[in-house]
């Protein structure tokens, strides 16, 4: 089956500040596409190319197989079965809940009974009559939902939709929201910055980075094994550390790591590690290899920070009941399990 | 998936050739007809400045010796020093009533507030009589005065101490509301922060209040200067000569040629004023960085200065409203019982046939103020929607063009009409429509403003929104954009008719003949010192003018 959503070399600049740089991804049927970025990277351009309130200079964008814009026609936004839900949620403040989810809907018999279940979905049943000022947000937010989803759209877009909630609902509306599209079987792209809604959320990860595609996937490869230093670092806590190419593997600091590669002996690469990765033991002046630069209390765990002999400094969590004093020495050490993604001159080994 | 699947939809189908065809196009049919209407009324504004340049050009010798002539230069500085000094004067009244309103605990700020924003409502040869039937060397004061003091003649207050005092006494208002409302949104902390880096009290208003305000007190120095500059009914009743009244008096003298160079160079003087304030503008905005709503101020205690203030507060409003008010409730009485006194010589008029010779006159200002409004609300939408939703240059130019007709005195407007319908349209002369189009020129500014400042309220991604639910950009301007942006549209249409009613040049000089409006019933009256047959009309005036704008802030609250 052919994917839902195409884009092929997609480019759009404002002015001279190339905004959307040559990319490329496809959305399957059902799936859901995280695109993620820092603020600024051009994830929420790309998603207004393929809605179509933006026209690319250059590129496909093919929703159910058929081209919707191509760099010389562009198809206007009404006709691309594309929905939208906004960061802002954009429901129209002088409708009725019904109303705004009627919108899009055609006149005709079917429409409010197409209107309740929707509303019923989404676990409005009932509110029809509200006006949206009478809704707190995470309820809004499921109008815009019951709205985009009512004429049963190609592919829903959704540009940053959980920004606008406090942190003790989004959770919980993020779990809502994943558990309403894998029911209706949408197809959907959705804009974040926030890693770990995308790692939530995405059946794919996106990762974007100044205008540029630089890894897209299933969430727990682009986390485990980026294929660019940005990736590396947008992704979670990470610290590089020096790693020596062995025979085997990879001698570092912080102990050797087996690993197959076919780099010269001898060859210094960059090692990813992340607070999960570390060990840390109690140690002496002699045997140890680090010492405790700060301790950050996370409510879950303790985040050390830890001085390396050569200047480079890592991150370890460690629960509650272990207690390293500021400037104490530590030893340091990989905590065996998967493999660790090192780079050589920037590229992933 | 049940819950969705158990109703039919249908579905849109996608793209066909066809729209593929229309697709290419980047502006929809929408927009096209917004671009013709908004070029429309473009042109229509741009029609005054060309057609005054083609006359004047068209015979070099007047258009010479007018620019040359002493006379000229006398009238250029005398209007540029009344426009300066009702400024500043205006400046000077203002500020201080708007700090104490909104930043002292003075007693009764909200009822100040709105006494003193009144005067606005007041046209200006309204104000102008009043002071006139009070202040000439025989007027009321000196009639009030004699048995007192014995003094039989007062200094004449014509030419410019009349006029630079009932211009300020009428215009204040527009420097008060812009800087009441800057203050009512300023940030409590900004000033706080000041004084906790310490500042005195007094210098944290010199060097964080004042420059804070610097914007809104240019915004409202510009209306006051524009309204001098475009103002015709003062000082044509207190003989002073600006370039308003004399090209008036040319037109009247059926010296045309001079008279259009004249309002050329009126049209210079406001737009080089206009320029120089969106110079100052600059790049300064004053936004709020921080969010959230802001503290309420905690208002400066008066102590013993409350005494002062309410001195200074309520002599404003007394010169400013009262006098005015209860020079027309004096004139409305002395014309009711001098009726009275007329018939009981056997004279034709009563009262009531006075009154009832209003109902006319009233129907035609209500009518042609109503057509007005209407057409200026529906011709600034095109402008407004392009200059919000379509930034670009084409829309820029459109919306710079409307503003800019803010530079168009209505005396200019109108000759600009009379010479055009003299010779090219005949039968357009002295019409309702060519009044209506003048009306148009003269205050779509107004319904652009109102218009665009609540188009910035409604979010874009509402109209996207639409559009990525399938429907098409007209039936989203219908469903969405416009029921948002009534409010805005509606206050606009009620300043455009309150000014429209207000009207004086562009009335007396366009209106069909036997169309007699209650500002040029007023307008006759006055003129010939007829202040007692002036009282009714006026009072009636001010009644109707309100209303809209009356209504409209009922409804809001």
């Amino acid at each position: 089956m052919s994917p839902t959503v195409v884009c092929r070399n997609l480019r759009k600049s404002f002015g001279d500040l190339a905004v959307v740089d040559n990319v490329s991804f496809s959305v399957a049927a059902g799936q859901i596409l995280a695109l993620l970025g820092p603020s600024g990277c051009g994830k929420t351009t790309t998603l207004r190319l393929i809605a179509g309130f933006e026209q690319a200079d250059e590129g496909v964008i093919l929703i159910e197989g058929q081209e919707v814009a191509n760099g010389r026609f562009h198809l206007p936004p009404e006709k691309r079965r594309a929905g939208m839900v906004f960061q802002d949620y954009a429901i129209f403040p002088h409708l009725s809940v019904a109303d705004n989810v009627a919108f899009g809907l055609p006149r005709g018999k079917e429409r409010p009974a197409r209107v309740a279940d929707m509303l019923d979905f989404v676990g409005l049943a009932g509110l029809g009559e509200r006006m949206p000022h009478e809704l707190s947000g995470g309820q809004q937010q499921r109008v815009a939902l019951a709205r985009a989803l009512a004429p049963k759209p190609a592919v829903l877009l959704l540009d940053e939709p959980f920004s606008n909630l406090d942190a003790a609902l989004r959770t919980a509306v993020r779990q809502e929201v994943k558990d309403l599209l894998k029911a209706s079987g949408t197809t959907a792209v959705f804009v974040t910055h926030d890693q770990e809604e995308a790692l939530f959320l995405g059946d794919q990860v996106a990762v974007m980075n100044a205008g540029r595609l630089e890894q897209v996937g299933p969430a727990e490869v682009v986390f485990h094994e980026p294929r660019t230093r940005f990736v590396a670092e947008f992704m979670g806590h990470t610290d590089f550390i020096v790693g020596t190419a062995t025979s085997t593997g990879v001698d570092t600091a912080l102990g050797f790591m087996p690993l197959a590669h076919n780099l010269p002996i001898g060859t210094t690469v960059d090692v990813v590690v992340r607070p999960d990765d570390v060990k840390l033991e109690a140690g002496t002046a002699e045997t140890g290899n680090g010492r405790i630069l700060s301790r950050q209390f996370l409510g879950i765990a303790y985040l050390y920070r830890v001085a390396l002999e050569d200047g480079r400094v890592v991150e370890s969590w460690q629960p509650h009941q272990i207690h390293f004093p500021i400037g104490t020495a530590v030893e340091a050490s990989l905590r065996p399990g998967h493999a660790l993604r090192c780079f050589y001159e920037g590229t992933a080994v | 998936m049940s819950a969705l699947n158990n109703t039919a939809v249908r579905l849109k189908p996608l793209a066909t050739p066809a729209e593929w065809m229309r697709a290419r196009r980047q502006w929809s049919p929408f927009y096209a007809f917004l671009l013709v209407g908004a070029a429309l009324v473009v042109g229509l504004i741009l029609l005054v400045p060309a057609y005054l340049f083609l006359r004047a050009a068209g015979s070099e010798q007047a258009t010479i010796d007018t620019l040359l002539s002493p006379r000229t230069w006398t009238v250029l500085g005398n209007t540029l020093l009344l426009a300066g000094s009702v400024t500043l004067a205006s400046t000077a009244v203002a500020l201080p009533l708007a700090w104490l309103t909104t930043m002292t605990d003075l007693p009764g700020k909200r009822f100040w507030a709105i006494l003193a924003a009144l005067p606005l409502v007041l046209p200006s040869y309204v104000a102008a009589f009043v002071y006139v039937s009070i202040l000439t060397p025989k007027g009321l004061l000196q009639q009030a005065l004699y048995p007192l003091t014995g003094i039989e003649r007062l200094p004449s207050p014509f030419g410019f101490p009349g006029a630079f005092l009932v211009l300020t006494l009428i215009s204040y208002p527009y420097i008060f509301l812009t800087t009441r409302a800057a203050l009512k949104r300023m940030d409590p902390s900004l000033a706080e922060a000041a004084r906790s880096l310490g500042a005195s009290p007094w210098s944290a208003f010199w060097r964080v209040t004042l420059p804070y305000l610097r914007p809104s007190l240019i915004a409202g120095s510009l209306l006051v200067a524009l309204y001098v500059l475009r103002d015709f009914g003062a000082v044509t009743m207190l003989q002073y000569s600006t370039f308003t009244r004399i090209i008036y008096n040319r037109y009247l003298a059926y010296q045309l040629d001079t008279a259009a160079t004249l309002a050329l160079v009126l049209v210079a003087v406001t737009a080089v004023i206009l320029t120089l304030e969106q110079r100052s503008r600059g790049k300064t905005r004053y936004a709020r960085l921080s969010s959230g709503a802001a503290r309420r101020q905690r208002p400066a205690r008066l102590g013993f200065w409350k005494v002062p203030a309410l001195a200074f507060v309520s002599s404003v409003v007394f010169f400013s409203l009262i006098v005015p008010a209860a020079g027309l409730a004096y004139w409305f009485w002395r014309g009711w019982n001098q009726d009275w006194a007329v018939r009981d010589l056997g004279a034709a008029q009563n009262n009531l046939e006075t009154l009832s010779g209003l109902l006319q006159p009233a129907f035609h200002s209500l009518s042609a103020s109503l057509l007005g409004a209407l057409l200026a609300m529906a011709l600034a939408l095109p402008i407004a929607v392009l200059a919000v939703r379509r930034p670009g240059k084409i829309s820029r130019f459109f919306e710079q063009v409307t503003y800019a007709s803010f530079a168009l005195p209505g005396i200019v407007v109108a000759l600009a009409f009379v010479f055009f319908g003299a010779n090219y349209a005949r039968s357009l002369y002295q019409t309702l429509p060519m009044m209506l189009a003048a009306y148009v020129i003269l205050f779509i500014p107004q319904a652009v403003g109102a218009q665009r400042s609540s188009l910035l309220q409604v979010s874009p991604s509402l109209e996207e929104v639409g559009r990525s639910l399938g429907k098409r950009p007209l039936a989203i301007f219908r469903a969405i954009t416009l029921p948002l942006v009534r409010p805005g549209i509606l206050a606009g249409g009620a300043l455009v008719f309150l000014t429209c009613m207000k009207e004086l040049p562009a009335t007396l000089i366009l209106s069909p003949l036997g169309f007699s409006t209650l500002a040029a019933q007023i307008w006759s009256n006055i003129g010939e010192a007829f202040f007692a047959r002036a009282a009714a009309p006026t009072l009636l005036l001010l009644l109707l003018s309100s209303l809209p704008l009356a209504l409209l802030s009922l409804r809001d609250e």
